[in-house]
């Protein structure tokens, strides 16, 4: 409870829905029953009330319109979150995905009503195979965790179903990303983490220490999340294979390799996309993601239920009919229905469509362009812990000599700057880290402007640090009491006391 | 068509300051072998060509506006969804915007999703919302970890009702098989649409974690679980009920019922079929679960400025602090359909809901009435909702082969999960089926001839 000392309430910015509420207003109204009237359901079933807001359309387009005025958004400025990957989101793919012959079809309609998705969700899964080596690919898991968590259902089951039984351990990187041992927690299989060699590579000598047939595999992220690419990757996964582990990759970086490397031919087993950062579909705030997952052959039986595939070949004339499979050994099923098809399928495939093998090259040569010029541009300033030719992005330390400004004080200070702040406390093996990925969609002024914000970022430290260590100061909204909201945990609103309920 | 705004030029100044002289320089740390892939894709569309041949892609299917009546339903419902919805999505500075881990620049993602959690607890009468789950059947895997780590793994055994979306089932097995948990109740002789809370209620014992019912069920029946929620309770086991928030506009909350933890899918609020996806999996509990429930959360807090404002809070739950620890790996969630789903909700408000809960409900019982009057056809008397149980003279198949040449998409086909259910159909109405496209099902359906 709140200390009645403490109370003195907030200023309210923006009301919520509950305060803006007004008993008898209404918003968008339904039609009046066009059949005779039934009769109503027993009493005893109902609800007694319904507490929800009352407001007109115009004061939810105002509110919403005013919360979205709050936000920081690649639309609006320079996003470089590593690891996020956000690029620009093409508009036409926010076209495409609401035609309605995508919008108002049902999962469940026979297939032969839905030969229009279902001939986009194969293309998709064949492309996603050809771009990243695999031999088959599942549209279903909604998002990178998911995926990692069906590829590595899939990787037990291969063991089980060769009557392997005593793989429980899997090994994982100290720089990977907290999903990767989330999800191997989930299956409750232990974790054994392998660090780092000072050029931001897997330490071989620890690997190979911790390859033996309890192994079920190895998790890397490649480039990882230093944005190295990893020199000995080729010695890695036969150190692997070699102790008959499987390699999984985490596929939230292969902005940077598309048509450069395809993890598949470099002996990777399975591996997640991240159609939400690769393939431009936006984030959403937050999701919904897209994550499929890509197999080599002989994992293509443990495939999630069910894939799509062609169900009757077609000939010159008619086209095949697509449908349904089940892969023999599958797994089961993911989640419900096909995966994110409309807001994540669609935009994906509208994206490959149109780059073309080319324009994927592109994309990979420029993001991997761009972080090296911001690289070069502030390696004088910020201590780069692991200084090579980096992939898509890379890890500076925020922190100076002398001075008691953080990564954290840099990124509140970037917004007094207009930019978002890179990903912060970000691989944990770099002390303040900050971990910038400005990707290809950016142009190079600003690019320049970034580097120039960051660098004078870096001289007020030195001059002028209770500037930076208060920031932001141009923002709406300063920093927030993050003790004050997990120690009240106050995590709805309600209506107002004494409102009209009836 | 490019997205990258460097010009040749450009691109040599860059080159030169990192020091290399080309663009491939850059790959020197791939492997030779496999470096420079030739990719066998087809040449790259414009934007123009894009638009025509995914409408042509669009075209290629039936839809549920333009090209058939749909009674389909089976945990995909078609609804209206008011316009202000999708203006609200549309705009760039929600749907371009990451996660909203800097809260100084993030506030109208964080107050949406505060909002969206209070809508959400108020709509099923629980305490507390989290911020999503990437559908209903995750959502209900979800609360089988959160009540396996409640108990600490001492009690083993989900008793799972077998009148729940037979998809969900297969989700929570999925979820489970690492587990080391045990599911009970889909195979123990309740496998058709007769079984009785009481013989569900036989399956619960000492060693069961969490029960799981749905509300209305499956088939549509709207049952008042209090007494069996109370009498699982006195066995020790947390009750979990996967709801369809339409209903709840209308009908006795779970909380009221005293469910421990509600979930569902929140596509009904907005959200359009899509084929299937994305939708959003909603998640409320009682306060005492907080700590072990999965996903993110949005708590109200000041900011140094004496403003009122929202975080991200009891973060470390969550895999980037706890990581090999944490219950759940959920990091992406369905923010943009949270923030669609609280659109839906404050647009209609309580007027609206229970307009479209109540339309909902008139319309399936009028075609649930009228079907019933057609010889070889039976509709049962439970209390349902939008949904319910159709006895037809033939197989279901054979009905929906039949409705689909008039331009209906019949119900779904409960013999595919229920051997003895092989002549039934789950027929689904909605505020989108008129009494016309009603009377035109009943009319077509009268047609087929008995046996
Ligand atoms: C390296 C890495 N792996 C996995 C993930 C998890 O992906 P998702 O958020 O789509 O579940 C992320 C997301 O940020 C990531 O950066």
């Amino acid at each position: 409870m709140v200390n009645a000392l403490e109370a003195t309430s907030p200023k309210v910015v923006e009301p919520t829905v509950f305060d803006l509420s007004s008993p008898g207003r209404v918003g968008v109204q339904m039609p009046a029953p066009d059949v005779p009237a039934m009769e109503a359901p027993p009493s005893h079933l109902l609800r007694s009330e319904l507490p929800l807001p009352e407001l007109a359309e115009a004061d939810v387009v105002r509110h919403y319109t005013r919360l979205s005025s709050f936000n920081y958004s690649v639309d609006g400025g320079f996003y470089p979150l590593g690891s996020c990957t956000m690029k620009y989101n093409p508009k036409i793919n926010e076209d495409v995905c609401r035609l309605p012959g995508f919008l108002f079809t049902h999962p469940l309609q026979p297939i032969e009503t839905a030969q229009g998705n279902l001939a986009l969700m194969y293309q998709l899964q064949e492309w996603l195979k050809e771009i990243a080596g695999f031999a088959g690919v599942t549209l279903q898991p909604a998002a990178g965790a998911q995926g990692e968590f069906t590829g590595i259902l899939m990787m037990r089951a291969y063991h089980k179903s060769r009557g392997d039984d005593k793989r429980v351990k899997m090994l994982i990187p100290d720089a990977a990303h907290g999903t990767n041992p989330a999800s191997v927690g989930m299956m409750g299989m232990t974790v054994v983490t392998i660090p780092s060699d000072s050029r931001g590579n897997v330490d071989l000598n620890a690997l190979e220490a911790a390859c033996d047939d309890t192994v079920v595999g190895m998790m890397l992220t490649n480039p990882n999340t230093l944005g190295m690419f990893d020199e000995n990757v080729e010695k890695v996964i036969s150190l692997v294979h070699g102790c008959g582990g499987l390699m999984y990759g985490d596929g939230a970086n292969l902005n940077a390799l598309l048509g450069i490397v395809r993890p598949g031919d470099v002996g990777f087993d399975v591996m997640h996309f991240n159609l939400h950062k690769t393939f431009a579909v936006p984030h959403g705030g937050g999701g919904p993601g897209s994550g499929p997952v890509g197999a080599a052959e002989h994992l293509l039986d443990f495939l999630p239920d069910p894939l799509v595939g062609i169900v009757e070949e077609g000939d010159d004339e008619t086209p095949p009919l697509y449908g349904f499979i089940t892969p023999a050994k599958t797994i089961g099923r993911m989640k419900t229905f096909h995966g994110h098809f409309g807001g994540g399928l669609v935009r994906a495939f509208a994206y490959i469509a149109m780059q073309g093998p080319d324009g994927l090259k592109d994309i990979a040569q420029y993001a991997v362009l761009n972080a090296n010029y911001l690289q070069a541009k502030l390696r004088d300033t910020y201590k780069i812990p692991y200084d090579r030719i980096c992939m898509h992005e890379f890890v500076a330390e925020g922190r100076f000599e002398g001075s008691d400004v953080r990564a954290l004080d840099i990124s509140k200070r970037l917004m007094d700057y207009n930019f978002h702040p890179p990903t912060n406390y970000f691989p944990l093996i770099v002390p303040e880290a900050l971990m910038i990925e400005p990707t290809e969609t950016e142009n190079k002024d600003t690019l320049d402007a970034f580097a120039d914000a960051m660098i004078k970022i870096a001289e007020e430290a030195k001059t002028a640090p209770e500037v930076v260590k208060s920031a932001p100061h141009t923002t709406r909204f300063g920093r927030m009491d993050e003790v004050k909201a997990a120690r009240e945990l106050v995590l709805c609103c309600w209506l107002p006391e004494g409102y009209d309920l009836s | 068509m490019t997205y990258i705004p460097i010009s040749p030029h450009e691109r040599d100044e860059m080159l030169a300051t990192v020091g290399v002289q080309s663009l491939d320089e850059l790959f020197d740390a791939i492997p030779a072998k496999q470096r420079f892939p030739k990719l066998n894709l087809p040449p790259a569309w414009t934007e123009m060509e894009a638009l025509e041949e995914l409408s042509n892609i669009a075209n290629a299917n039936e839809n549920a506006r333009g090209d058939l009546i749909s009674f389909l339903g089976a945990g995909m419902y078609h609804h209206y969804i008011p316009s202000v919805v999708d203006h609200m999505l549309r705009r760039g500075e929600f749907y371009t915007a990451y996660t909203p881990y800097q809260p100084e620049i993030s506030q109208g993602t964080l107050q949406a999703i505060f909002e969206y959690q209070s809508l959400m607890a108020a709509l099923t009468g629980m305490d507390v919302s989290n911020a999503s789950h990437y559908d209903g059947a995750t959502a209900a895997a979800e609360a089988v970890t959160l009540a396996h780590v409640q108990f600490r793994g001492k009690r083993n055994r989900v008793v799972l009702s077998p009148a729940i979306h037979p998809q969900y089932r297969q989700v929570i097995r999925t979820y489970t098989q690492a587990m080391g948990v045990e599911i009970v109740g889909e195979n123990d002789g309740l496998s058709d649409v007769r079984f009785s809370a009481e013989d569900l209620q036989a399956l619960v014992s000492e060693e069961t974690c969490l029960v799981i019912v749905q509300y209305p069920d499956f088939f549509g029946r709207v049952y008042d679980y209090k007494k069996f929620i109370d009498d699982a309770h006195a066995k020790g086991a947390l009750v979990c009920v996967i709801a369809n928030p339409t209903a709840l506009a209308l009908f006795k909350t779970p909380g009221e019922m005293g469910a421990d933890i509600v979930v569902g899918d929140g596509q009904p609020l907005g959200i359009p079929m899509w084929f299937g996806g994305p939708s959003i999996g909603f998640f409320t509990t009682r306060k005492q679960y907080i700590h072990k429930m999965a996903g993110r959360l949005v708590g109200e807090t000041v900011d140094n400025k004496g403003q009122r404002g929202y975080v991200l809070t009891l973060t470390a739950r969550e895999q980037h602090i706890k990581r090999e620890r944490a219950t759940s790996n959920i990091c992406t969630n369905q923010s943009l359909l949270a923030l669609a789903s609280a659109v839906y909700l404050s647009v209609l408000g309580k007027a609206g809901l229970k307009q479209v809960a109540n339309l909902c409900y008139q319309k399936a019982h009028y075609a649930a009435n009228e079907l019933n009057k057609v010889k070889g056809y039976g509709v049962s008397r439970d209390v349902f909702f939008h949904e319910f149980v159709l006895e037809c003279p033939q197989s279901a198949s054979e009905i929906n082969a039949h409705l689909l040449e008039h331009g209906i998409l019949g119900g779904y086909d409960l013999g595919q999960d229920y051997p003895a259910l092989k002549n039934h159909l789950l027929i689904a109405v909605t505020e989108m089926n008129s009494k016309e496209e009603i009377d035109a099902l009943v009319s077509v359906l009268s047609e087929v001839k008995y046996g």
